[in-house]
């Protein structure tokens, strides 16, 4: 069974940093990172006229499918898609098997740049994740819902 | 897996709706989407096919507010009920936190009720979850058609472990949000086990 992910203020800040960083030396326009399972973990650049959680629903949903194809052809991943549009293309990466990295850019680079940047970037989250994960097993590292009664949950429902 | 963000103070959690095609499924979220505000949704997102069959899933991100300071979002999907679909619902399955078995009333669909629940066994298990433990409610839905099974026959057969069960009729709205809710404090009182283990 996949481990619950648990994301805390320093790891995350790092992980903005990266695709901030990402996004300038690839020249791209959009920078996402999701998990497999679906859940949108960070963005950077032009975000604004994007619907980013459906963006990171769909990542997953193709990241899996692509998945279930590769396995069919005896393939165990495809670590990288590359999607080509009429003006904006899409790269997705996978980092650490755990999480998926998705760049948006269009004519102003190249796709060369894009997955030379890429390759750095992917490094560096790896270390990240890694380091998340041992945090979040470390002894003490409890659910923050550990502490919430009955009546919390039913307030949710309240109105 | 659900997906705590300490930073944004977000815990994010995915509800599996399964069950066998035109049970439904497709229809629940559809009322839930209708009948939320704006600001607690995203957008609805139906990837079907050209005769509104779900071709790999549906999705619906909905907030339900704060527990403790922690903003909780809950994401929806639907599985493709059609029996050859079978390896787009093993993919939805991954990282699910809590399961909504849509049954279908009609006597003429119990058999497919049957092999739809036995169906989540197996894809279940093969990511390593066991439906008797993960959260898990059962909605018997078309409850107004003149064929439907009576609910204690429904149980007898598809709930033998007694989870919570709703009556459903899914394009009014009967029974939709009282199987969501069901289905949600479940998931956040799993959570809260999760913390003490």
């Amino acid at each position: 069974m996949a481990q619950q992910l648990v994301m805390y203020e320093e790891e995350f800040h790092r992980i903005n940093a990266v695709c901030d960083r990402l996004t300038k030396d690839a020249n791209a326009k959009v920078v996402f990172i999701v998990d497999k399972n679906g859940q949108l973990i960070a963005a950077a650049g032009q975000t604004q006229h994007i619907d980013t959680t459906s963006l990171a629903s769909l990542t997953a949903g193709n990241v899996a499918a692509m998945g279930g194809l590769a396995k069919l052809i005896g393939e165990n991943e495809f670590p990288n898609q590359f999607h080509e549009g009429a003006k904006d293309s899409l790269y997705m990466t996978l980092v650490g098997g755990r999480i998926v990295l998705v760049v948006i850019f269009d004519n102003r680079t190249s796709l060369g740049l894009v997955r030379l940047r890429i390759k750095k970037a992917s490094d560096e989250l790896t270390k990240i994740f890694e380091q998340l994960t041992k945090r979040s097993e470390a002894p003490g590292a409890g659910s923050p819902f550990a502490e919430i009664s009955d009546a919390d949950i039913d307030n949710l429902f309240s109105e | 897996m659900s997906f705590i963000n300490y930073s944004s103070r977000e815990i994010n959690c995915k509800i599996v709706y399964y069950g066998p095609g035109l049970c439904g499924k497709t229809t629940n979220l559809q009322y839930i989407y209708n009948k939320t505000n704006p600001e607690t949704k995203g957008k609805l997102i139906s990837l079907s096919t050209e005769t509104d069959r779900t071709l790999f899933f549906d999705f619906l991100p909905l907030s339900l507010g704060e527990i403790r300071g922690f903003k909780t979002r809950f994401h929806l999907y639907t599985v493709p009920g059609q029996v050859f679909y079978d390896a787009s619902r093993k993919l939805i399955l991954k990282g699910v936190d809590g399961v909504v078995f849509v049954a279908d009333s009609q006597v003429e669909r119990m058999e497919a009720n049957i092999e739809s629940i036995e169906n989540l066994k197996i894809n279940l298990a093969e990511q390593g979850y066991d439906l008797n433990k993960i959260p898990f409610v059962m909605q018997y839905n078309k409850r107004d058609l003149p064929n439907a099974v009576s609910a204690e026959e429904l149980r007898k057969v598809l709930n033998p472990r007694n989870v919570p069960e709703f009556p459903g009729v899914a394009p009014t709205g009967v029974g939709v949000f009282d199987t969501l809710k069901a289905v949600a404090k479940l998931v956040l009182s799993e959570l809260r086990k999760g913390g003490q283990g």
